[in-house]
C-alpha cells in the first residue's frame, strides 16, 4: 500500500500553550461546550447508579434518591442542568446551520430554524414528564 | 491507519445521535431526577422501570450520550496538548463508552 499524504514527522506543528482557550472568550465558550458532555455524561452515570439500586431492594432505591436531597447533589445537579442546557442551545444552533431548511426556493432563515427546534424540545420535555408522571407510581 | 479511517463515521454517527439524544431529553431527566424527586415535588417508587419500553428508552437515553462524550472528550484532549498520547485517549474514551454500553445493558436486564 501507498502512503498518501506527507511524512507526519517532517510537517511542521505550531507550539500551541495547553491554556490557548483562556486567551479569548469565545474560545472558552468552545470549551464550555466540550465540556457540557463531561456533565452530562457525569449526570447519566449517577442516574445509572440511581436504577442499579432496584436489583437491591426498593429501600435501597428510596435511601438513594433521599440521599440526593443533599447540597452537595443539588449542586451537582444545578452545574449538570445548566451544562446540559447550554448544550442543548448550542446543538441547535448548530442543527439550524448544519441542516438548512427550506420551503420552495426559500430557505427558512436561522432563527426560525432555531425556534422549531426549541418548540419540539418543549413538547419532548412535557412527554416525558407527562409519562413519568403517568407511569411512576 | 486504514481500520482508523473506516470507524471514522460510526465514531461520527454516534457521537451526532448522542447530541441529538442529550439535547432534547437530559435537561427533564435532570429535573426530574435531581430536584423534583429529591426535593420531594414528586415520588417515585422506581416502579416505572420494570417495564420493558421504559428500560430499552432509558439504554438509548443513557448509551448515546456516552458516545457522545467520548468523542468530544477525546478531540478536547488533544486540542489541550495531549495529542502525544492520543492513541491511548482514543482507547481510553471510545473504549469507556464501550464499557458504559455493556454495564448499561447488564443493570437494565438485571433490575
Amino acid at each position: 500500500m501507498s502512503v498518501v499524504g506527507p511524512d507526519p514527522g517532517k510537517l511542521y506543528h505550531r507550539k500551541m500553550p495547553a491554556t490557548w482557550w483562556l486567551t479569548n472568550p469565545s474560545y472558552f465558550l468552545f470549551m464550555l461546550r466540550e465540556l457540557s458532555s463531561v456533565f452530562i455524561a457525569l449526570f447519566l452515570v449517577v442516574y445509572l447508579c440511581q436504577i442499579y439500586q432496584l436489583s437491591q431492594g426498593p429501600d435501597a432505591y428510596t435511601a438513594f434518591t433521599q440521599k440526593l436531597s443533599s447540597p452537595g447533589w443539588i449542586l451537582f445537579h444545578f452545574v449538570a442542568l445548566l451544562f446540559a442546557l447550554y448544550h442543548s442551545i448550542t446543538w441547535f444552533q448548530s442543527s439550524a446551520v448544519v441542516l438548512p431548511l427550506r420551503i420552495g426556493e426559500r430557505a427558512v432563515s436561522r432563527s426560525i430554524v432555531l425556534a422549531l427546534h426549541v418548540a419540539a424540545w418543549l413538547i419532548v420535555s412535557v412527554i416525558v414528564l407527562v409519562l413519568f408522571l403517568a407511569l411512576k407510581s | 491507519m486504514a481500520t482508523e479511517k473506516t470507524m471514522e463515521p460510526l465514531w461520527w454517527g454516534l457521537f451526532s445521535a448522542g447530541g441529538v439524544v442529550a439535547a432534547f431529553l437530559v435537561p427533564i431527566h435532570i429535573i426530574l431526577v435531581g430536584f423534583a424527586v429529591p426535593l420531594g415535588w414528586t415520588s417515585d417508587t422506581g416502579a416505572l422501570y420494570h417495564i420493558w419500553w421504559v428500560r430499552l428508552y432509558l439504554f438509548v437515553l443513557i448509551v448515546l450520550p456516552l458516545y457522545h462524550w467520548a468523542h468530544r472528550f477525546y478531540f478536547t484532549l488533544n486540542d489541550m496538548g495531549l495529542k502525544a498520547i492520543s492513541k491511548l485517549l482514543a482507547v481510553l474514551c471510545y473504549g469507556g463508552a464501550i464499557v458504559g454500553t455493556l454495564v448499561t445493558a447488564w443493570i437494565l436486564l438485571k433490575i
